[in-house]
């Protein structure tokens, strides 16, 4: 039995095998072959086995995913049976050189053949070329790959991070949880475990070194603790754990129904954090009263063009359709910074965090944005949408880009298709400079929404994916709570309302003092809102309100969730 | 045996209809190869015929050699055809 420790991040208890997910290396020699005959033999064998692996790999796609998405493996099978690259690649074993420096040589020819072609669709090809070309490598080199879509039987994810778009492949059906190195509360695979509710627990440091192919892993998503190997006394008492959790989370089925409302009868929204159409099913089984943050950016992930103005029209309006009138906020596009879209092709920065990225992008490449105002303003008619602008640092970038949305606006309605008249526009606050003059921004934008995520790396200037500085990630830090109490004034006075959407919104010490600020929204991922919930409804708002002036009085963030550990937790 | 088509699918001959052509003429025994623009390949070769980027209403000559020649031209032209990629010069 090993036991390892890490940042829990999402709840849940999960038993499974594990499934190391390993960056092959697939590094080799360059040297010359005496026996060419035996070197094509190798070669051959190669092809032979990535085939076999090829076609199992396409079965199984094609009975999990259907025919379309194993359409892919077909013609990864046909390029593996392509004459002339094996006739280009035995070509340079007669030379004398190994097998794997003629298949590389080979595919890297095909790769800037098709890289160099002026036609988008041609230019992808080369990344099935690379992905093929791996694949007999790895069996020349002997050297097993990680292939997701091979997963057929319940695992729990050991990698070493997850990128947000492997993290998007992930099918919840095997996956019964994950496992990382690196990472922290906040990092992007953090959030999409809560979107998908398995747990998952981060920052261990050593889960890839210490977890074994294939053995039994328990994963205590509320504790941060992983064991693998487990004895059977602990066994018993994980799944007797697992089935509690699940008694008590039917417990907060009550709160589902329910209005949420604090004891003392005031009215607060709950909505949910999406990252994909199809998360909004999570937020209505959960009772979400709204839908609080959509990010869009995963509708431009793991692809490899712009989405269209249909394809988005499309997915907008299946949103807002299912929430059925209920506050929809979208999010325009947040990419930069650790989201990066490899055909946008965008320059390496030193900074990225602090760089081109979000609004700054969109306000410069107005095509993409436009298209994507275009389309929500189109959808806009299926239901209550509200558009908000992401990473907005100066009032010019919030009017510029609003007088954008009002253009396309314009142009839609001359050409006759019709828009809402009742779209709320607003912005992020997750910039200090944004929340320091809120005041301001309240008299132009119909609501604010605090990005706390951004808003405390900012403040305190923490890279929130550096774990060695993971301490100053401070949510209640009383910088923080000094922002986040003039931004809802400041919005109040104007008679604006104020949303939040970061991770802070669900945090159960957070909860009472934001209640007490006068929070109007607060948006979380699915799990957390009937928590939420229940918490509220045990809070009464006036009470709070009582103790605010004492909080407002606490010098570190330790005093302030002490006080409302001490104070405010029933 | 040399037979002309006019490419008519409207992607020109992107992946499905490549993939098309090139699974149907893989099992002959005949050599098979496609010419445009000046530039040949073989027909059995997915890679050589996606780098000719063959665009909507090209012409393009595909010659056959071999044994089963003229069966081989017979089920490319019956594949261009039913599956709407081109027709016959």
């Amino acid at each position: 039995m090993l036991e390892l420790n890490g940042i829990a991040v999402s709840n849940g208890i999960a038993v499974a095998k594990a499934y190391c997910l390993i960056e092959p290396d697939l590094s080799f020699e360059k040297v010359r072959v005496t026996d060419i005959d035996a070197e094509k033999i190798r070669l051959k064998e190669a092809f032979q086995k990535a085939k076999s692996e090829l076609e199992e790999v396409r079965d199984i796609a094609d009975r999990k995913f259907g025919e379309e998405k194993a359409a892919i493996f077909s013609a990864h099978l046909l390029l593996l049976g392509d004459p002339e690259m094996l006739e280009a690649i035995e070509a340079k074993i007669d030379d004398g050189w190994n097998a794997e420096f003629a298949l590389q040589e080979t595919s890297n020819m095909y790769i800037e053949m098709f890289e160099a072609m002026d036609n988008e669709y041609m230019q992808e090809r080369a990344a099935d070329v690379r992905d093929v070309s791996t694949r007999v490598l790895s069996h020349l080199l002997g050297v097993e790959i990680t292939d997701f879509s091979r997963i057929s039987t319940d695992v729990i994810i050991v990698a070493e991070d997850l990128t947000p778009s492997l993290t998007a492949q992930l099918d919840k059906t095997f996956v019964k949880g994950f496992i990382t190195d690196i990472g922290g509360r906040t990092s992007h695979s953090a959030i999409l475990a809560r979107t998908m509710e398995i747990p998952a627990i981060v920052g261990t440091k050593t889960a890839t070194r210490d977890i074994v192919q294939g053995a039994q892993v328990i994963i205590d998503g509320s504790t941060g603790k992983v064991i693998m190997n487990a004895t059977e006394e602990v066994l018993n008492e994980y799944l007797e754990k697992q089935k509690k959790s699940e008694e008590e989370r039917q417990l907060l089925e009550k709160y589902r129904s329910l209005e949420s409302v604090s004891a003392d009868g005031h009215h607060v929204e709950i909505a949910g954090n999406i990252g994909k159409p199809e998360d909004v099913e999570l937020i209505i089984e959960n009772g979400g009263d709204g839908i609080g943050l959509f990010r869009t950016e995963f509708l431009y992930m793991d692809r490899q063009e712009l989405p269209n103005e249909e394809e988005q029209f499309t997915a907008y309006k299946t949103v807002l359709e299912k929430m059925q009138g209920k506050p929809t906020v979208v999010r325009t596009l947040d990419i930069g910074g650790d989201k990066i879209l490899p055909y946008l092709k965008l320059e390496h920065e030193m900074n990225p965090f602090l760089g081109y990225r979000a609004v700054r992008l969109c306000l410069d490449q107005q095509d993409i944005f436009r298209t994507q105002l275009r389309a929500l303003l189109r959808a806009s008619i299926y239901g209550n949408l509200k558009v908000m602008f992401p990473m907005i640092a100066t009032l010019e970038e919030f009017r510029e880009a609003k007088a954008l949305l009002l253009e396309e606006k314009q142009k839609l309605i001359e050409e006759g298709i019709p828009v809402s008249e009742s779209i709320e526009v607003g912005m992020m606050v997750e910039i200090p400079s944004a929340a320091v003059i809120a005041d301001l921004f309240a008299k132009e934008a119909d609501f604010l929404s605090i990005g706390t995520n951004d808003l405390i790396q900012y403040t305190l200037a923490a890279d929130r994916m550096n774990e060695k500085i993971s301490y100053l990630y401070q949510p209640y830090h009383p910088a923080i709570i000094r922002l986040v109490k003039s931004v809802i004034e400041s919005a109040h006075q104007h008679g604006k309302w104020v949303g939040m959407c970061g991770e802070m919104a669900g945090d159960e010490i957070a909860i009472p003092i934001l209640l007490a600020l006068g929070l109007d929204e607060f948006s979380m991922s699915a799990p957390s809102i009937l928590n939420t919930r229940a918490q509220i409804a045990k809070l009464s708002k006036s009470e709070l309100v009582g103790h605010l002036e004492q909080i407002c009085t606490l010098t570190t963030a330790n005093e302030v969730e002490g006080y409302v550990k001490k104070y405010l937790l029933k | 045996m040399k037979k002309t088509y006019k490419i008519t699918s409207s992607e020109g001959l992107h992946a499905r209809p490549t993939t098309l052509l090139v699974t149907a003429v893989t099992p002959f025994a005949s050599e098979v190869t496609m010419t445009y623009k000046d530039k040949t390949v073989n027909l059995k070769s997915i890679m050589g015929v996606m780098a000719l980027g063959v665009a909507s209403g090209s012409v393009v000559d595909i010659s056959a050699e071999g044994p089963d020649a003229k069966e081989l031209l017979d089920k490319v032209t019956e594949v261009i055809i039913s599956n709407g990629i081109g027709e016959e010069c």
